[in-house]
């Protein structure tokens, strides 16, 4: 009598280690991607933060040159350990555009005057308004724009000292 | 020193069992030059294993910094109970305690086991030497416990606080046991294709490591359920994750086992099936390591993920599930075919669960391993109670409602007709407690059936001791009535909590209170409090069940700092009838306390149906152990009388 289904059990048990194995040679990708990659920046128009800087609007975004759009503000700490890594960004020629969360502005210009400002322009989001829009869910986040106003990475938390040449190279790829 | 001499210890015994397998083969094929060693060759592995694991503990107690494992995992300072827990709360350790619990395993049946055909035995120890020799040469190879330090180290680097817990342990070694236990099912499996003997000897010589196995599984999956319901304070008891489904699997082809080895002890029925049940229940065993340790799949339990180790597992799984599955298919069609039955007879009602089981399991590992598939193209899925719970129901109510009349039955041959009266009561009993429940306003239909169906199968599982003198029903017809018993009151637990369960999210001033249930909390105060390693919020509350005497608890919501991670401590208040689940969250502002309470009634019963389907295995276990020894005396005797009739 044929038997063929007495190897049945086989035949499944060799589909599993087959898919195993090509799962476990597979790298392991445990970033959770953001979902606003791609998408354009939300329309959005504000004021300055502070006396010393201009507010900053989409339209900023759209000159051709790709840009940081650090998310940041005076009452989080994390902010003051990336600062030294935005300046090291900024010295080497990249442009920094500052969106300051429920902040006030004589908070903002002691931030700044104690912990270097980086920023080209700095915008206030009195309501984090703009920042939920962004897909953002706390302070500091950092997004990399192409010159046309789309967003290319979203880094959440604070920039590390490792993290600087991944978002130069970011940044270079997002220019061409 | 003490180092080396285990490692030596682990050496000498990988080459011992290298010996046994060549010898138990050798002996299969008909050469028995070696047959005689192969016995004290077992017990000499197991000794040497043993040693190792020893030593290994030594290195623990006495905190010896130079080795490698000790200065990653324990501290000078640590409680000696700690230490000696960190000796298998890691991954050499743990490996190396499954590998120890094989080899004794092996030397207890080379011991004990008489009953068997020679050749089946020596198979046997042939296979699990065969098992054992991958996982010394994993341990050997790629996780070596005795490695030393190039410079010893000045401190050790301690335990995760959170596994600092006595519970925790203790539960990966009684896991461990029930899967190790699984082993030596898998062995003699092995070991009777190989001989192609399978007889009711064979299945009663490979009951009590079945029945021994499924009771340490029971009791590591149940205390696992608790310790999940009151430290990770979502209020849940199983969460299908894939580290739980990697424990439930191993119990179900182990439960499906049980049964079917049963019936080949006392009808000579169902070979073939307890053959690849054997070798399923492992495979789940040896697929749940493979799951935990390879990180293929992502979990909440984080443990040490190693691509490396998990390659290495995986091959042991295709070297030894894949053999002897080739070699199942090859042989199973040489078993001659048992003993015929009836559908309508003992035998027939313990196939259809076994089916049914099978089924169940089959669901949880396709859950289980589904997102593995779905990654291969790139789609990331979880798969949740929303597939589970009812593709799970499907085969699990008829499994029940099987189980309340299948004891009822006759083997062999038997009719409906003969036990109408008690079918007639446990079906009026189910009926009335459905429309109990619908009347008491629950409308869920799952935790509804379950409810009645506990109901009914409570007083189903006694009625096998109708008419029976008490005091003579055997101690393994006990263990029956008790674990059955036992799933009867599991099953309320789950369904109660799941159909009458109230849940209350509240911000609550110092002072006030709030309703859950029947409970009244007010909520104290809240202070700080700090212990070794952690800072926490703690709340204290006033609870009053229906205005009767108030309980006070500590809910906290505490903060690690080594390494930063913040935890909620959950309080219970229990009561014989159900538990208030206490969790404080954060401040709400307006110096208000988000409260989140649960009242949960019966929800205890879930762990007592489980300790009670232990018990029930336990019992049996002994009547059957002992009814072993009662009957090898009597041969014995018997032999003795002959003996002095011939001279």
């Amino acid at each position: 009598m044929n038997r063929w289904w007495l190897f049945v059990p086989l035949g499944i048990f060799a589909l599993f280690v087959g898919l195993a194995a090509y799962q476990l040679t597979q790298p392991k990708d445990d970033f959770v991607h953001s979902e606003m990659i791609g998408k354009k920046l939300p329309q959005f128009d504000l004021r300055a933060a502070t006396g010393g800087k201009p507010g900053t609007s989409t339209a900023d975004f759209t000159d051709g040159k790709p840009k940081l759009l650090n998310i940041w503000a005076s009452w989080c700490i994390p902010c003051i350990s990336e600062a030294p890594q935005l300046e090291r960004l900024q010295a080497s020629g990249v442009e920094i555009v500052g969106i300051a969360i429920r902040d006030r502005p004589e908070d903002v210009e002691r931030f700044l005057a104690s912990y270097g400002n980086p920023y080209s322009k700095i915008g206030a989001d009195d309501l984090s308004e703009v920042q939920l829009e962004l897909g953002s869910s706390g302070v500091p986040e950092t997004f990399v724009i192409d010159g046309q106003g789309t967003i290319v990475y979203q880094h959440i938390g604070d920039i590390r000292a490792s993290d600087v040449p991944m978002l130069m190279e970011k940044l270079q790829e997002a220019a061409q | 020193m003490i180092a080396e001499l285990g490692l030596a210890a682990l050496w000498l015994a990988t080459a011992l069992a290298v010996l046994q397998l060549v010898g138990g083969i050798l002996a299969v094929r008909g050469q028995g030059e070696l047959a005689s060693l192969v016995r004290p060759t077992a017990i000499a592995q197991g000794a040497l294993a043993g040693l190792s694991f020893l030593l290994l503990i030594w290195l623990f107690l006495v905190t010896d910094l130079s080795v490698k494992l000790v200065a990653a995992n324990s501290h000078s300072a640590k409680p000696w109970i700690f230490k000696l827990a960190g000796a298998w709360g890691n991954h050499e350790g743990s490996m190396l305690l499954w590998v120890t619990v094989m080899a004794l395993a092996g030397a207890l049946i080379a011991l004990i086991e008489r009953r068997l055909p020679e050749k089946t035995l020596l198979a046997t120890l042939a296979g699990q030497a065969f098992v054992g020799i991958g996982f010394y040469a994993f341990i050997l190879f790629s996780s070596n416990p005795f490695e030393r330090l190039p410079t010893p180290a000045l401190e050790g680097n301690g335990l995760n606080p959170l596994l600092q817990d006595i519970g925790l342990a203790f539960h990966p070694p009684t896991l461990y046991f029930g899967y190790v236990g699984l082993s030596v099912a898998f062995s003699f499996a092995v070991g009777a294709l190989l001989t192609r003997q399978v007889t009711p000897d064979f299945a009663r010589a490979m009951r009590p490591w079945v029945l021994g196995a499924w009771i340490f599984l029971t009791l590591g999956i149940t205390a696992g359920s608790y310790w999940a319901y009151y430290e990770l304070g979502w209020g849940g008891w199983w969460f299908w994750d894939p580290v739980e489904n990697a424990s439930l699997m191993p119990w179900l082809a182990a439960t499906a086992l049980l049964h079917s080895v049963s019936v080949l002890a006392a009808r000579d029925a169902l070979r073939t099936w307890t053959i690849m049940l054997g070798v399923i229940a492992f495979s789940m065993s040896m697929l749940g390591t493979f799951l935990v340790r390879s990180g293929v799949l992502t979990s909440v339990h984080a443990f040490a993920v190693d691509p490396e180790r998990g390659s290495f597992i995986l091959i042991l799984l295709a070297i030894y599930i894949g053999g002897a599955l080739t070699l199942f298919g090859l042989r199973a069609s040489s078993i001659s075919e048992g003993e015929r039955f009836s559908v309508t007879s003992r035998e027939g009602a313990l196939v259809f669960n076994n089916v049914m089981l099978s089924a169940i399991l089959g669901i949880v590992l396709l859950g289980t391993l589904y997102p593995l598939l779905t990654e291969a193209f790139d789609v990331r899925v979880s798969v949740g109670p929303p597939y589970f719970n009812p593709a799970g129901a499907i085969f699990t109510i008829p499994m029940l409602l099987v189980m309340a009349v299948g004891p009822l039955l006759r083997w062999r041959q038997d009719s409906f007709a003969r036990i109408r009266l008690p079918l007639v009561l446990i079906a009026v009993i189910m009926l009335a407690a459905l429309a109990l429940v619908v009347i008491l306003g629950a409308y869920s239909l799952l935790a509804d059936l379950g409810l009645a169906i506990a109901i009914g199968i409570a007083i189903a599982s006694f009625l096998p001791l109708r008419g029976r003198n008490l005091l003579r029903v055997p101690l393994a017809t006990w263990g029956m009535v008790i674990a059955h018993f036992g799933i009867a009151v599991a099953l309320f637990g789950m369904a109660s909590e799941s159909a009458f369960s109230e849940e209350k999210l509240a911000a609550v001033n110092i002072g006030e209170s709030t309703q859950v249930g029947p409970w009244k909390v007010q909520l104290e105060s809240v202070t700080p409090v700090a212990g070794p390693n952690w800072t926490a919020l703690e709340g204290t509350l006033q609870a009053s069940y229906d205005g009767g005497e108030p309980v006070e608890l500590h809910p906290q919501a505490r903060n690690f700092w080594a390494p930063p991670q913040e935890t909620t401590e959950s309080q219970l208040a229990t009561r014989w009838n159900g538990q208030l689940y206490a969790v404080i969250g954060n401040e709400a502002g307006q110096g208000r306390w988000q409260l989140r309470l649960w009242w949960k009634p019966f929800v205890t019963f879930i762990w007592y149906g489980g300790l009670l389907i232990a018990l029930g295995g336990l019992l049996s276990l002994v009547g059957r152990v002992m009814s072993d020894l009662k009957r090898r005396q009597v041969v014995r005797r018997r032999q003795l009388l002959e003996a002095e009739a011939v001279a």
